[in-house]
C-alpha cells in the first residue's frame, strides 16, 4: 500500500489562488512597452542622447507609465506605492551598477595578461616593455601573503581580548575603548602607515620591510576585527556564561571554555573580514615595505613588494604592456579579497544554523 | 548538624511513611544516609549537607530587593519558594551560590553558611562554593558547542577536576536527572538536538555530574509542557533522596507535589520578605499568615 492510496483528499489539486494570471499582467506588460516607445521616440527627436539620456528618460515614463496604469488598476494609493517602489529599485541598481561595472572592467583588462606564466616569474629581469610571459608577479604575490599574514598574527590575538575585554569583562574603561576602536577604524590608512614609518623606520632606525609593513596593517586591521568581534560575543547568551559560573568554573574556564567555542565562526569571520580590509591597502605599504621588483622571501630584512604596490609601479611606468599588467594584478588582488568574503558568507551561513 | 537533624525527622514524619515512622529516629536516619552513600564517589561524605541562611538582604543599585530573610534548608529536602513575581525568591535563591554578585551594582547582607562556614567569608575560593551548590536556570542552556556527553562531564572539565571514572560519572549523572535511558545511544549528538524538557534535565545531570550537596533551582519548568515538568518533578523527588534542593517556583501546585517545606515571599512596596516557611502540608491547608492564605488561595497574585 503506497501512502497516495491512503490518502483520501487525493483528487483535491494544490493550487495558488495568489500567483499572477497573464490577463492581470497585461496592463503592467503594455505599460512598461509604452515607457519604452516613448524613451526611443524622446531620443529621436529631442537633444537627448547616449546612455544616460536613455536611463533618465526610461526612469521618467517608467514613472508615468506604472503611476498611470496602478491608477487606472486600483487607486491613487496604488499609484504612490508604485513610484515609491520603482524608485527603490531605481537606488539599488544605482548602488550595484558601479560595482558590477568595476569587477567587469577588471575582469576584462586583468585576464589579457593573465595565464600561469605570472605565477612564475618576478620582474628583476624584466622591462616595462617586455612580453607578458616574462615578467611575472610572483615577488608581488609572495609579499602581499607574508605581510598580511604577520599582520594577522600580530592583530588576531590583541583584537580578540580586546573584544574579550568590552564583553566580558565590562570594565571600566568599556566605553573609552570602544570609542577609540571605532574612532580608530576611521583612521586614514596612510596615516598608519606614516605612524609606522615614524616609529619603526625614523625613531627605531629600521629598515624597509615586510616585517614594518605587517606592523602598519595590522593597525589597520585590529579595530575591524575587534569590533566584529565584539559583536559576535554578545550574541552569546549570558545563560551560558552563568551555566559555566554556576558550575564552579573560573570566568578565564568559562569564556575559554564555552563563550569563545560557542563564538568560533563568528570569531572566523570577523579574523578573515580583517584580512579583506588590508589585503588591499596601498598607502601604508607604499612607505613601509620599499618596494621591490625580485623576489624577497625574507619578511625581515630587505625591501618586499606587495600586489597593490606591483599595480601601482607598473602604472607609473605607463606604455601598453605595464598597464596590462597593472590591470592583472589588480584582477589577481580581487580574486583573493573575493576568496576571502566568500569564505565568510559560506562560514556564516553555517554559523547562523 | 542539628538542625539537619531535626529537619530530616520532621521530613519523614511528615511524609507520613508508616514503615519509618514505627523505627526509631535513629535508624530511620542511618538508612536514609547509606542510600546517600552509594552516590557518594568519595564514600567518605554524607552527599547532602544543610543550608542555614541568617539575616539575608540583597541590593540592586539603591534599590533593597530582599530583606531579612533567615531560613534553614535542611539536609536531604525539597524547600519550594513562592510567591508573586518581584518578591525577591529568585533573588534569594542567587544569593545561596553566590550568583547574585554578577549582577552589576549588586550588594548584600547576612550570612549563608553551609557546612558550618559562612559562603561569603573573606578568602573563601567562591568556584569551590558553586561546585557544592550547584544550580539549574529557568531557560534550558546547555553549551551548544558540546555533545551530550561533554555537557554532562563539563562541570568537571571546567572545574579542571581529573575524571576518573568518565563512563560511570556520565551514566550515573544521567540516570539520576533521569534522561539516561532517553539519549544512552545518542550521546555523541549535540546538546541542542534534544527537546526542550530534555535539555533541561540534561543541565540537571550537567549539575549534579560535578556532586554538588545542594542544588538550586530557578523555575526550572517554566519553560516547559506539562509531560516534561512531571519528568522533572519526578526528578526533583529522587534527587531529594540524596541532596538538598531549593527549588523557586511560580506555579504552586508544582510547589505542592514537590516540596517538603514551602517559603511565602512577598514584596508590599518595599523590600521582598519572608513572609512564612513551613511544612508544605501546613503552608497549603492551614497557613498562620492570613497573607500566604490568600496567596495560596488565589485571592491575590
Amino acid at each position: 500500500m503506497s501512502s497516495q492510496t491512503l490518502d483520501k483528499h487525493s483528487q483535491v489539486k494544490p493550487l495558488k489562488p495568489w500567483s499572477i494570471t497573464p490577463r492581470e499582467l497585461l496592463p503592467d506588460f503594455i505599460g512598461v512597452l509604452l515607457a519604452v516607445v516613448a524613451t526611443l521616440l524622446t531620443l529621436d527627436f529631442t537633444p537627448m542622447r547616449g546612455k544616460l539620456g536613455f536611463i533618465g528618460a526610461l526612469f521618467f515614463y517608467s514613472m508615468i507609465a506604472t503611476a498611470s496604469v496602478n491608477a487606472i488598476k486600483r487607486d491613487a494609493k496604488a499609484a504612490k506605492n508604485s513610484i515609491s517602489s520603482l524608485f527603490i529599485y531605481v537606488a539599488a541598481g544605482i548602488v550595484v551598477a558601479p560595482v558590477a561595472s568595476i569587477v567587469y572592467t577588471i575582469i576584462s583588462r586583468g585576464l589579457a595578461g593573465f595565464g600561469l606564466g605570472i605565477f612564475k616569474t618576478d620582474m628583476g629581469n624584466a622591462v616595462p616593455d617586455s612580453p607578458l610571459n616574462e615578467g611575472g608577479l610572483l615577488h608581488a604575490l609572495v609579499g602581499t601573503i607574508e605581510t598580511v599574514l604577520f599582520a594577522t598574527i600580530i592583530c588576531v590575538p590583541l583584537a580578540i581580548l580586546t573584544a574579550l575585554y568590552l564583553t566580558e569583562i565590562r570594565g571600566r574603561f568599556s566605553g573609552l575603548v570602544r570609542f577609540l576602536v571605532q574612532a580608530m577604524s576611521g583612521v586614514p590608512s596612510i596615516i598608519a602607515g606614516l605612524f609606522i614609518y615614524a616609529i619603526y623606520l625614523i625613531s627605531f632606525k629600521g629598515k624597509y620591510s615586510g616585517f614594518a609593513g605587517s606592523l602598519a596593517l595590522s593597525i589597520l586591521m585590529l579595530p575591524t576585527v575587534a569590533r566584529v568581534a565584539e559583536e559576535v560575543l554578545k550574541l552569546i547568551p549570558d545563560d551560558l556564561r552563568e551555566a559555566g559560573l554556576a558550575l564552579g568554573a573560573t570566568q578565564w574556564r568559562t569564556v575559554s571554555k564555552i563563550v569563545i567555542p560557542a563564538a568560533r565562526s563568528g570569531l572566523v569571520t570577523a579574523v578573515i573580514l580583517g584580512v579583506a580590509r588590508v589585503a588591499g591597502e596601498t598607502a601604508p605599504i607604499l612607505l613601509t615595505i620599499g618596494g621591490n621588483d625580485r623576489m624577497n622571501w625574507n619578511l625581515f630584512s630587505g625591501q618586499m613588494s606587495s600586489l597593490p604596490f606591483y599595480v601601482w609601479r607598473q602604472y607609473l611606468y605607463g606604455g601598453e604592456l605595464a598597464t596590462s599588467r597593472a590591470w592583472t594584478g589588480i584582477f589577481v588582488l580581487m580574486i583573493i579579497v573575493m576568496f576571502f568574503f566568500t569564505l565568510t558568507r559560506l562560514l556564516s551561513r553555517k554559523g547562523g544554523k | 548538624m542539628s538542625t539537619n537533624e531535626s529537619g530530616l525527622s520532621a521530613k519523614i514524619n511528615q511524609k507520613g511513611d508508616s514503615a519509618k515512622n514505627a523505627t526509631d529516629q535513629s535508624k530511620s536516619l542511618s538508612s536514609v544516609s547509606s542510600a546517600r552513600k552509594m552516590v557518594d564517589r568519595t564514600g567518605s561524605k554524607f552527599v547532602g549537607t544543610g543550608l542555614t541562611t541568617k539575616n539575608v538582604h540583597a541590593w540592586f543599585g539603591k534599590k533593597h530587593a530582599l530583606a531579612d530573610v533567615s531560613m534553614d534548608f535542611a539536609s536531604g529536602t525539597v524547600t519550594a519558594l513562592i510567591g508573586p513575581s518581584g518578591c525577591g525568591k529568585s533573588t534569594f535563591l542567587r544569593t545561596l551560590n553566590r550568583m547574585h554578585e554578577f549582577i552589576p551594582g549588586a550588594a548584600m547582607a547576612g550570612s549563608v553558611v553551609l557546612d558550618g562556614k559562612d559562603i561569603y567569608e573573606a578568602g573563601t575560593d567562591v568556584t569551590k562554593i558553586r561546585l557544592r551548590i550547584g544550580m539549574v536556570f529557568q531557560k534550558p542552556n546547555p553549551f551548544p558547542s558540546m555533545s551530550i556527553e561533554e555537557n554532562v562531564l563539563s562541570g568537571l572539565k571546567l572545574a579542571q577536576i581529573k575524571i576518573q571514572n568518565r563512563e560511570q560519572i556520565l551514566q550515573e549523572s544521567l540516570e539520576r536527572a533521569g534522561l539516561w535511558k532517553e539519549v544512552k545511544d545518542r550521546l555523541g549528538e549535540f546538546g541542542g538536538s534534544l527537546s526542550g524538557g530534555q535539555q533541561q534535565r540534561l543541565c540537571i545531570a550537567r549539575a549534579l555530574a560535578v556532586n554538588p550537596e545542594v542544588l538550586l533551582m530557578d523555575e526550572p519548568c517554566s519553560a516547559l509542557d506539562p509531560g516534561s515538568t512531571l519528568k522533572i518533578e519526578e526528578t526533583i523527588s529522587e534527587l531529594a533522596k540524596t541532596i538538598t534542593v531549593v527549588i523557586v517556583t511560580h506555579n504552586m501546585q508544582q510547589a505542592a507535589r514537590v516540596s517538603d517545606y514551602t517559603g511565602f515571599f512577598l514584596s508590599d512596596n518595599g523590600p521582598g520578605e519572608l513572609i512564612e516557611v513551613a511544612p508544605t502540608s501546613q503552608i497549603f491547608s492551614n497557613p498562620k499568615d492570613p497573607k500566604t492564605e490568600a496567596y495560596v488561595t488565589g485571592r491575590f497574585g
